[in-house]
């Protein structure tokens, strides 16, 4: 290669390299606010902030829900399988909020394992199931389900 | 070694070019289009629906946004390698691919945003979220709208062409920041099903890898097409341009 063509990549390289370093540190300042939520264990480890708005998330832990009689008020608890929260909450819950299931909820936190939720958002995993799949877990054993039924 | 150095040479040549790709296009169309028709019938009939996705078909939006999303990524280091070919080697036909490969990549990141959000309100309950994820494949939404308006607001075609180069370089340190922030940080966008073992079924793949591999023939159709274009447009005053127009075959 040419000596200015080499030189000009290099330039070019080298750019990009001093850039994405400025890049990873700004990142890495902001992480905090980059984080879309907390799991139930920083909450507990008080790494989240009381009474402002912010999002935890985690798994619906089985046997948790709770609905009222009458209206829209339901309680359920997050576990990130370490530690647990319970959420307040009024409203409509999305079609795939159920338990075993994960779910984001925004709100407040009100003591580190209370959190009284404005918003409920199902979060979809990276696992993808056909009905049948599905089903010869439910009769054959779901491998998740038996480790949170600890709690 | 020898042959390939030859050939990079000969496609810096704009006639060459416009001949070869005119030669590929035909064949590249007929794949697109045969993939397309295999890949939508798989997706839209012969694949199940996802156990807990609400509605039952809601599934069937990942076939077009997983290989939307791909595409956004992938068209945007070919720019950026195409721009940095451009820059070092002063090679014209390198700035044009750049600018075939801009709008094409654009409607891939704003197909991808699209499906995700249609299918995010139904699935998530909402139609949009700042979690790292989105927010990064907005940017680099912003990134090729931005290279566009760049490109355009010079007169001289080759300061056009400088310029966008290095923002399209520039714009390459997203790429990682989309690919790993489901990684990195805590996002409502789930993580990788498609290179995790086990977390996307077997059903699901067939239909996901054909469209796949359909949006990329499509993709690179597209920006041949556009090349095509671009050629023209650079190399008006040449005279196999204008034999060219004037109805005549391109000779080499």
């Amino acid at each position: 290669m040419k000596t200015h063509r080499r030189n000009k990549l290099l330039a070019i390289i080298g750019g990009l390299l001093l850039l994405s370093g400025a890049v990873a540190l700004i990142l890495y300042a902001l992480s905090s606010n980059i984080n879309h939520f907390y799991p139930p264990t920083e909450v507990s480890q008080g790494k989240a902030p009381l009474d402002k708005t912010i999002r935890v998330g985690g798994l619906v832990a089985y046997n948790s829900v709770k609905r009222a009689a009458d209206g829209l008020d339901v309680e359920f608890t997050v576990t990130d399988n370490q530690n647990s929260l319970t959420v307040q909450y009024h409203g409509i819950l999305p079609d795939l909020f159920k338990e075993g299931q994960g779910v984001i909820a925004e709100g407040q936190l009100v003591s580190k394992t209370e959190f009284v939720a404005s918003k409920v958002l199902a979060k979809h995993d990276e696992k993808y199931m056909p009905p049948e799949v599905e089903q010869s877990l439910e009769k054959y054993g779901h491998p998740g389900k038996k480790q949170s039924t600890d709690y | 070694m020898a042959k390939a150095w030859r050939w990079f040479h000969q496609l810096g040549s704009p006639k060459y070019l416009f001949q070869k790709t005119g030669q590929w296009l035909p064949w590249v169309w007929a794949a697109t289009l045969i993939l397309l028709a295999v890949g939508l019938y798989y997706s839209l009939w012969a694949s199940p629906i996802e156990v807990r996705q609400g509605q039952g078909h809601t599934v069937r939006i990942m076939y077009v946004h997983v290989p939307a999303a791909a595409l956004s990524m992938i068209a945007y280091i070919a720019m950026a390698i195409a721009a940095t070919v451009g820059l070092v080697w002063k090679m014209k036909m390198a700035f044009a691919v750049v600018r075939s490969i801009a709008p094409v990549g654009a409607a891939m990141t704003f197909l991808a945003l699209f499906t995700g959000s249609v299918w995010g309100k139904p699935t998530w309950g909402t139609w949009w979220e700042w979690d790292a994820r989105m927010t990064s494949e907005l940017l680099l939404l912003f990134l090729y709208l931005g290279y566009i308006a760049l490109h355009a607001s010079f007169s001289d075609r080759s300061k056009a062409d400088k310029a966008g180069a290095i923002l399209a370089i520039v714009g390459v340190i997203n790429i990682p920041i989309i690919y790993f922030s489901v990684k990195w940080w805590n996002t409502l966008h789930q993580g990788y099903s498609v290179t995790e073992k086990g977390a996307l079924d077997p059903a699901f793949q067939t239909p996901l890898f054909l469209m796949l591999g359909a949006i990329y023939l499509l993709f690179a159709a597209l920006v041949l097409m556009r090349l095509r274009a671009e050629i023209i447009l650079r190399n008006q005053k040449s005279r196999w341009v204008k034999e060219w127009a004037s109805g005549s075959e391109v000779k080499s």
